[in-house]
């Protein structure tokens, strides 16, 4: 088990170095930061010297090189933008981003498990095709068209719709930014404010249909492939209730695919942040790293992407040691196989 | 416009001095909140950090210079009360006494040294502002003569961007220096923070979520605002932004894009404000290779040819492009610069004809009769519609037969494919320029002078006339103001004879407002908090 987890970690820093080196071999593409750290009249021999001091004229694996020397010490570098250290700007956000990450996936699974079981046993059942209707909707339209309709029904047409209508039915929600923070030492939380949790409801909704519909679907698939096996046939047998067959036999038996792609999907949840975060101007990390695209700053983009990578490798190895918790046949086979060696 | 600002102004100074009587005698007036949004963050609160017009608008709430501009951007003293050319080289200040910093400090002559010399730091990107400044001398407390390298007649109209930082603020918190963009935490306090001597104080500050202005009560100048407090929110997309005016979230943003005018216009409470902006959109031409880099004419540069530059002029309509891409909110031009901008003559913007025929019969004569291919290099998100401009001129080159493969990419590709540093890299090409000093002679040094001794820097294509460098030289050095109109208008009417570029337009700005509020748009895009009413 220590063994495995030090196997993974071990390959997890080569993976990191691999998105590091087409990190910044892709840099040299993106265009040239210098015309957007300084203002148009600064001379051509002022901007050559710039350029020289960060050192953008060496070959894409120097720069790679001399990243890797000073991230290896703690040090990103500073930001071309902020002129502040990029890890300190990357502390900043990373609040927002995991909170905004967490409540979507929360939304995903709280909703989307139970709709999910709900459409596999009632698999005729009006709100089932209802369910799946809308699944279709958030499988097939991309994040920041749900966004702006949101914006655009609980923001801007909210008041005339109500008018419309002649009831209170559709609130106004904030449509951009987190509203008030609360700050618990570095972390900053908008759990602990009205205006900070109005604030999450429309970009966690945006973020988590997705994951939602997803989620629905698999589960209700693996439920359906469940339902037809022996051993439930033999459960209800036995005469159990309902409740412990559909729960206690036939969900708990589903839970490992669901459990490979929530763990995965978490990991593109923070990621894929970043248009949610764009459309809503939530200060989150992928913002940071949008807004580091459009002005060339490298220091920002080499951070952000090694940080992604080691979320995307550690929320794996996560997931591997969860199959060990819940599915006990591969400990088993684990300890047969490690017998035969 | 004016009329009603004016009105609203007075009747909200009425509503203070009552809201003051009631609260019997209070500082505040009526609180007034005020939200703004842009769509992106200013990027550093150092004053002498990066010369950009939205940061150094936004900084200049709170950090002033010797001399400060009204919205028409008229100069008028700041913290100068007087300036005269006391020798061709020495310009003598007369400082404002009484004035404090926001943390309590006098402001005086120590603090504009300190200053001069925190330009000429690394990380200071008002270098160019230090080149015009050989030493600033203390004669007294509140008097400081600014010795130039070289006679400069509009040296006062170069200063409003040149924040004064308080010396001994500066010294307490190590931040001597401008901030750097490599290097240790030296300068990373002013970045931060902010301590000037103009009407607002920078209350809190959160890079990229908000920032927060409050007034200053101690401000030397009368402030006529009633806005209490001012929000800034940056916001990157255009749809959420103008949602959030919209919904009320914003009582002001820009910008917006020009084809939202209409949905502006529809919804309630809020309008459109637009006027123009003093950045004129030109097209180029490499006039500089003896074969272009991208065009199917091999062995020879049509460019070189004033006739092929003259029949691309005559080609494009540019009232098309005003009617169907700007929303008739643009300003066709014949000159390098705007009407805003010191220099402008209004009898040489005159544009030659948009004439087809004649732009054919010039291509023929010149001999290239059956059209040439050629590429064009664009910017699609710089300026307003700026691609949309590049495929009008590409369809309307195509009807005298010249074929344009359009190459429109982001700003930071295109900037750096075209630029010096890339060697010109380009054919032909779109810009846009705004004289950082509100002088003509910054245009013709940029972009008119030919490429030599640090001059014809954004030159891009290699225009050169002797003679209009020559006169580069002389405006700058020209102290009688008849006579020097007289250098511009010569410069400016070679340039314009030889088509050294085609000027397009002024390009409009385009805020959208609340009707709850009324503000005073300045033709540069800086926003002023002082000249916002709440209603």
């Amino acid at each position: 088990m220590i063994a495995f987890v030090v196997r993974r970690l071990l390959q997890s820093i080569l993976v990191l170095l691999a998105v590091g080196f087409i990190a910044f071999s892709l840099f040299t593409y993106v265009g040239d930061p210098i015309n957007n750290m300084v203002g148009q009249d600064t001379t051509l021999a002022q901007r050559a010297e710039l350029r020289e001091r960060l050192g953008l004229d060496d070959p894409f694996v120097v720069q790679y090189g001399r990243f890797l020397l000073n991230a290896a010490q703690g040090d990103f570098g500073i930001s071309y933008r902020h002129r502040r250290p990029v890890a300190q700007l990357i502390a900043e956000r990373v609040p927002a981003t995991l909170e905004l990450s967490l409540v979507a996936a929360a939304l995903a699974l709280f909703i989307g498990v139970p709709m999910g079981v709900y459409t596999g046993l009632h698999r005729r059942g009006f709100l089932s095709q209802v369910f799946l209707a809308l699944s279709l909707i958030g499988i097939s339209l991309p994040t920041f068209l749900i966004g702006i309709l949101l914006i655009l029904v609980f923001g801007v047409l909210s008041q005339d719709i109500n008018a419309a209508i002649g009831f209170h039915l559709v609130p106004q929600l904030p449509t951009f930014g987190r509203g008030d923070t609360v700050q618990l030492g570095w972390w900053s939380t908008g759990f602990l404010t009205e205006s900070g949790l109005l604030a999450l409801i429309l970009p966690s909704i945006t973020l988590a249909l997705f994951q939602m519909t997803l989620i629905m679907r698999l589960v209700r698939s693996e439920m359906l492939e469940v339902l037809r096996t022996d051993y439930i046939k033999f459960a209800r047998a036995r005469g159990l209730s309902n409740r412990a067959v559909n729960f206690g036999h036939a969900l708990k038996n589903t839970l490992v695919p669901v459990i490979t792609i929530t763990g995965l999907q978490l990991g593109s949840i923070i990621a894929f942040a970043l248009i949610t975060e764009q459309v809503f101007q939530w200060p989150g990390m992928g913002l940071l790293f949008i807004q580091a695209i459009s002005e060339v700053d490298i220091p920002v983009m080499a951070a952000y992407l090694m940080l992604v990578g080691f979320f995307f490798v550690v929320i794996n190895l996560v997931v591997d040691l969860l199959y060990y918790v819940v599915d006990p046949r591969l400990r088993a086979d684990k300890a047969v196989a490690a017998g035969h060696q | 416009m004016f009329g009603q600002r004016v009105m609203s102004v007075r009747r909200s100074v009425l509503a203070a001095a009552a809201a003051v009587g009631i609260a019997a005698g209070g500082a505040g007036a009526a609180a007034e909140t005020f939200k703004w949004a842009f769509q992106g963050d200013v990027q550093t609160l150092d004053p002498h950090g990066l010369f950009e017009t939205f940061t150094l608008g936004f900084q200049s709430n709170f950090y002033e210079g010797l001399v400060t501009r009204t919205p028409d951007l008229q100069l008028q003293p700041a913290l100068a009360i007087s300036w005269e050319n006391v020798e061709p080289t020495v310009w003598r200040f007369t400082l404002r006494q009484g004035v404090t910093f926001h943390n309590g400090n006098p402001f005086n002559a120590d603090d504009v040294l300190f200053s001069v010399d925190r330009i000429r730091t690394e990380g200071s990107d008002l270098k160019v502002v230090a080149t015009l400044i050989d030493k600033a001398v203390k004669v007294d407390d509140y008097t400081v003569d600014i010795v130039t390298p070289q006679p400069d007649p509009i040296l006062p109209l170069q200063l409003e961007i040149f924040f004064i930082m308080d010396k001994e603020w500066s010294e307490q918190h190590g931040t001597t220096e401008a901030t750097n963009i490599r290097g240790d935490d030296q300068g990373n306090y002013a970045n931060l923070n902010a301590n000037g001597t103009g009407p607002y104080v920078v209350k809190e500050r959160q890079p990229d979520v908000r920032t927060v202005l409050v007034p200053n009560p101690d401000w030397w100048g009368d402030n006529k605002s009633n806005v209490s407090e001012g929000i800034f929110t940056p916001i990157g997309q255009d749809a959420t932004r103008v949602a959030a005016l919209i919904s009320g979230d914003v009582d002001m943003a820009h910008p917006v894009p020009v084809q939202d005018w209409k949905r502006l216009e529809d919804a309630n409470g809020v309008s459109p404000l637009t006027g123009p902006e003093a950045r004129t959109i030109f097209l180029g031409f490499d006039q500089d290779r003896d074969e272009l880099l991208y065009s199917s004419m091999k062995g020879k540069n049509p460019f070189k040819d004033q006739r092929v530059r003259q029949a691309f002029y005559q080609a494009i309509d540019m009232e098309a492009i005003k009617d169907k891409i700007m929303r008739g909110a643009s300003t066709p031009s014949n000159l390098m610069f705007a009407p805003e901008i010191n220099g402008f003559n209004p009898a040489l913007n005159e544009r030659l004809p948009y004439d087809v025929d004649k732009a054919k019969a010039l291509l023929a004569e010149a001999g290239y009769a059956d059209g040439f291919t050629v590429t064009m290099d664009c910017p699609n998100d710089r300026y307003v519609n700026d691609e949309r401009i590049c495929q009008a001129v590409a369809s309307m080159l195509a009807r005298i037969g010249v074929k344009i493969d359009l190459l429109a990419q982001t700003k930071s590709k295109y900037f750096a494919k075209v630029l010096a540093q890339n060697g010109y890299d380009t054919s032909f090409y779109l810009l846009g320029w705004t004289p950082s000093t509100f002088d003509a002679h910054n245009a013709i040094v940029s972009l008119m002078a030919c490429r030599v001794d640090g001059k014809g820097s954004f030159n891009l294509g290699g225009y050169c006339n002797e003679r209009v460098s020559e006169l580069s030289d002389l405006i700058q050095v020209e102290t009688d103001p008849e006579k020097r109109q007289a250098l511009i208008d010569e410069a400016s009417r070679i340039h314009a004879d030889e088509v050294g570029h085609i000027p397009l337009h002024q390009q409009p700005l385009s805020w959208g407002v609340s009707d709850r509020v009324t503000v005073a748009q300045r033709p540069d895009d800086i926003f002023h908090l002082q000249y916002v009413t709440v209603k």
